[in-house]
């Protein structure tokens, strides 16, 4: 992989220069008590002191609520103004971090099976992600479990490596990210060789995600198991909305008068009501159907039906749990038990 | 309707609004743009998301058949939002409709062979789709033998077809509705659904049957159907789980693993007895 | 072993009881809701300040609600819940235990809803220093910048709901947002659909809301959520002289009228 080196004036420099060409540059920005991804109108907005956002980087390409298309209604005529893939802006993700990084790829997984969710994958292809190497961790961090790490490259287009001169080692990944560093070739410099992997966080890896995979399965009708594991969870959203592989949604229709538009908003199937049917009827009645849903879409459906994990290891779900559900835990436990 | 969004609806003309039964409705649904119609194909057993502007979308199968052109059917039981909505709507009114998804009823494997279609209240419409594709196609199958139960006399959906069936020799039509349910001049059967398929101890040999309807109805059905001998890869059934995209992407109607917007909604008896316990 | 955990085991291998409801160490120190059924995990509890967490919502849990040899090990936040809970009949006299702390570190045994409610009494009711310089920072705000400050607060709302699950006052089957014939409230989560959830929600719980805070704590995004449920419990005190979760048999400001209840507010 071509390496560079990111000066950090240049860095400023460059995203200075981004913002001056009209790119939406999105980045970690500490907003009153929480550090969470936002549009940035200048360099001195980005904050590097963070594990993790609160909430992913999907937002970027799946954001809390998508307006899907425009209606009016007049008398008894339906008109429909389409969704303008025009307005999708080309944006630069900056800081994000490798697990969430690679999130992408799942959440691209779902938008993409079969049927092609253009207005995620537009969102998608018109951001160039800056990866940024985890160089601390915390005790929620388990990407090595996941078969990512702290250095990783995957899902970013460039990844950048924070050095002890507050320089940046520049890893180019993909094409996006070539053109990126050709278009500001001014910036980077020739790499100085210094050794990445010393500059990284340590994530001890507590399990291998193959183990929860191949035992899965074989829990699902295990219904006290289920039931027992989900006890303090008390069925809300938090896990799923700030997760970077969670793609759950509903579709909803707002207007006033006779105009409006139809929405894509985040929905959880941790929530009770996810699965009620307007009979009454629920296929998934109790919290430990639902928790059971969460693991096994991650650890069982999407690995088979979409050859991908849906969980990165970014500890988001748990760091964000109002009742420290340590997904972590649970998948340790789903080996042992 | 040049489109990437698959979120998008065709928009369609409500042309005919047919009331038939208390609280269902069928809408014969007409597309505004000729090229959507030129264009709109479908094949029984598939669904749609119907959407009213302003309140939203909700699930309902394609309960007309595929070789009827230049139109699709919906029929719908009023049951909460959308559904109230729809209701209140008039001929000459639009909605929007994207579809169709899901897979479908194999008829081509069909060829040859007998067909039982056993269905109960508002689950006919699945039903009628495939039955009128059938009898469109009716040169392909030997016999075809419907079962129809529902509550009462009034809770019968498509009466005129029901009558238009039971006039035709070359179908064999029981209607049936549950005890108490039954008016003066009632002249069909009166029990529930599996008990008078048990009464009718159908032919295995070289029959498929269809069952649809409601949860407790398709329970008490399969053991019967398995007693007379059919395979469980000659019975279908079709699922319906809370949907909301119809594409495999909300996320809410899988049953394990397996997706009813994509995998389904029809499924055989076999299939269904290896997914798990939720639906 | 502590107190806690002896007292625990002793009452799990009586076979009295068969289920302690409390704290155990979570992650990065943090304590976390546990649930105890061996008398050989309870050494896994432990009681101390990190011990914040308003566990009441776990009493009328599906899966517990109907096991009558419960325990709960309560902070001053789940007491006062459970009294709310008790004078709105959602739990029911004898269907668990209560372990509760003296000021000197002592466990209480609360068997009745008389003992608890006795026992609360000798609780502080007001809010924290830190909580009541926070509705003092807000109140004194102008009516333009309170506006700004809660707008640029529910713009970070997502409508997980978190605030509502842990709440042991949020326990409608169905919640108004929920509702949506017709919908009262816009589903996705926008300034204006949060605001309005939020203020609805608010209004739900006025004169019931026993200012533990759990819903900010439980916030992902930490808005100061609280400070509304706060406000209009403050309001109840003081114009209705109703304070949530200090009297069994309570009925709360909303759910009764007085012939000299204020009603300068109705114009
Ligand atoms: C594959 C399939 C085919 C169906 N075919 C028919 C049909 O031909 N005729 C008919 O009357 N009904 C049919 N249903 C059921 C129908 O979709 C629901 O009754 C309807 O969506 C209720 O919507 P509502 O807005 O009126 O009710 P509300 O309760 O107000 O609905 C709220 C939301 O829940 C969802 N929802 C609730 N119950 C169901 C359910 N059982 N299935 C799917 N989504 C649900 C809807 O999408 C809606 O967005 C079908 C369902 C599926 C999955
Ligand atoms: S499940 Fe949790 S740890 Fe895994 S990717 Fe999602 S938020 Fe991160
Ligand atoms: S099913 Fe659950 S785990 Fe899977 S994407 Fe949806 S919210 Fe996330
Ligand atoms: S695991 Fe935590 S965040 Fe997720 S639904 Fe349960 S309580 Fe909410
Ligand atoms: S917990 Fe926070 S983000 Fe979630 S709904 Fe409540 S206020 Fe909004
Ligand atoms: S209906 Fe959305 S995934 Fe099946």
């Amino acid at each position: 992989m071509e390496r560079k080196l990111l000066t950090k004036d240049s860095y400023r420099s460059l995203i200075t220069k981004l913002i001056g060409q009209n790119y939406q540059v999105v980045a970690p920005v500490k907003k009153d008590t929480m550090i969470d991804f936002l549009k940035i109108s200048s360099f001195d907005e980005i904050t590097e002191d963070y594990i993790v956002t609160v909430s992913s980087a999907k937002t970027v390409a799946f954001p809390r609520n998508e307006k899907l298309f425009d209606y009016e209604k007049q008398n008894k005529k339906l008109t429909q103004q389409d969704y303008d893939f025009d307005s999708i802006p080309q944006s630069v993700l900056i800081g994000v971090r490798p697990c969430d990084a690679f999130g992408f790829h799942s959440l691209s997984s779902i938008f993409c099976w079969d049927s092609i969710d253009k207005i995620y994958t537009t969102r998608l292809e018109r951001t160039t992600i800056i990866g940024l190497s985890c160089n601390k961790s915390d005790d929620y961090c388990f990407c090595t479990s996941t078969k990512g790490s702290p250095g990783s490259t995957a899902g970013s287009d460039i990844l950048l490596t924070k050095m002890t001169d507050g320089n940046y080692i520049v890893e180019i990944v993909t094409e996006k990210g070539a053109k990126l560093v050709a278009d500001f070739s001014d910036l980077f410099t020739a790499d100085g060789g210094v050794d990445k992997e010393s500059l990284l966080a340590k994530v001890a890896a507590n399990f291998n995600v193959d183990d929860v995979l191949a035992k899965i399965n074989s829990k699902f009708e295990d219904e006290a198991f289920w039931t027992e594991q989900a006890m303090r969870c008390i069925g809300c959203g938090a896990c799923a909305y700030v997760c970077p592989t969670c793609a759950c949604f509903d579709i909803q229709d707002e207007s006033h008068g006779g105009k409006g538009h139809r929405v894509r908003c985040w929905e959880s199937c941790g929530l009770s009501l996810f699965t009620l049917h307007t009979s009454g009827h629920n296929p998934r009645e109790n919290q430990g159907q639902r928790w059971r849903q969460r693991l096994m879409h991650k650890f069982s459906y999407m690995p088979d039906r979409l050859n991908t994990i849906g969980c990165v290891g970014c500890g988001r779900c748990s760091r964000a749990c109002p009742v420290d559900m340590n997904i972590a835990e649970h998948c340790m436990s789903i080996i042992e038990n | 309707m040049e489109t990437q969004n698959i979120y998008l609806p065709y928009i369609m003309q409500i042309e005919k609004v047919s009331e038939d039964a208390p609280f269902v409705k069928t809408f014969r649904l007409k597309f505004i743009n000729p090229e959507d119609a030129e264009s709109f194909s479908f094949k029984t057993g598939q669904f749609g998301e119907y959407s009213v502007a302003g309140v939203g979308e909700s699930t309902f199968c394609i309960a007309s058949s595929p070789t009827r052109k230049g139109y699709i059917e919906c029929t719908f039981r009023k049951a909460g939002r959308v559904t109230t909505a729809l209701s209140d709507l008039e001929e000459g009114n639009t909605i929007g409709f994207r579809g169709p998804y899901g897979n479908v009823f194999p008829i081509d494997e069909w060829k040859g062979k007998n067909l039982l279609f056993i269905a109960g209240g508002i689950a006919l419409p699945p039903m009628r789709s495939v039955i009128w594709n059938c009898l469109d196609l009716r040169e392909n199958f030997k016999d075809i033998t419907i079962l129809y139960g529902a509550k009462s006399v009034a809770d019968l959906v498509y009466k005129h077809e029901l009558r238009e069936w039971d006039e035709r020799p070359d179908v064999k039509l029981v209607t049936t509705v549950d005890p108490g349910g039954e008016t003066h001049d009632w002249t069909g059967e009166v029990g529930f659904v599996p008990t008078i398929l048990d009464k009718m101890a159908p032919k295995a040999e070289n029959t498929i049957a269809i069952v649809c309807g409601p949860p407790i109805m398709i329970k008490y059905t399969f053991p019967i159907l398995e007693k007379c001998g059919f395979a469980d890869e000659m019975v279908y059934t079709t699922l319906e789980n809370r949907m909301k995209c119809g594409f495999g992407k909300c996320g809410r109607c899988n049953v394990g693993k397996t997706y009813v917007c994509k995998d389904g909604p029809v499924f055989s008896l076999k299939q269904l007895k290896q997914m798990p316990d939720e639906y | 072993m502590n107190n806690l955990q002896q007292k625990a085991q002793q009452l799990l291998e009586s076979g009295n009881y068969g289920l302690i409801v409390g704290y155990e160490k979570g992650t990065s120190g943090k304590a976390r809701p546990v649930f105890i059924r061996k008398a050989e995990h309870a050494s896994k509890l432990i009681f101390d300040e990190s011990c914040d967490q308003n566990i009441a919502v776990y009493l009328y849990r599906q899966e517990i609600k109907h096991d009558k040899k419960k325990v709960i090990v309560a902070n001053h936040h789940t007491l006062k819940s459970i009294v709310e809970l008790a004078a709105e009949n959602q739990v029911f006299d004898g269907d668990f235990m209560v372990l509760a702390f003296a000021g000197n570190g002592d466990i209480i045994e609360l068997n009745t809803f008389e003992e608890i409610e006795k026992h609360v009494a000798t609780l502080y009711h007001g809010l924290t220093e830190a909580e009541a310089a926070m509705m003092k920072k807000i109140e004194d705000m102008s009516l333009e910048d309170r506006w700004a400050f809660w707008e640029n607060e529910f713009s970070k709302c997502i409508k997980c709901y978190a605030c509502r699950a842990s709440c042991p006052m949020c326990y409608c089957p169905t919640c108004t947002v929920e509702i949506n014939q017709p919908q009262w409230i816009s589903v996705p989560s926008h300034t204006l659909g949060n605001l309005e959830w939020h203020v609805m929600r608010a209004m739900h719980l006025a004169g019931r809301c026993v200012t533990c805070g759990q819903c900010g704590k439980a916030c992902p995004l930490e808005l100061p959520i609280q400070l509304l449920t706060y406000k209009v419990a403050l309001d109840s005190k003081q114009f209705f002289d109703s304070v949530a979760g200090t009297s069994i048999c309570a009925d709360n400001a909303l759910a009764i009228f007085k012939p000299e209840d204020h009603e300068n507010f109705i114009r």
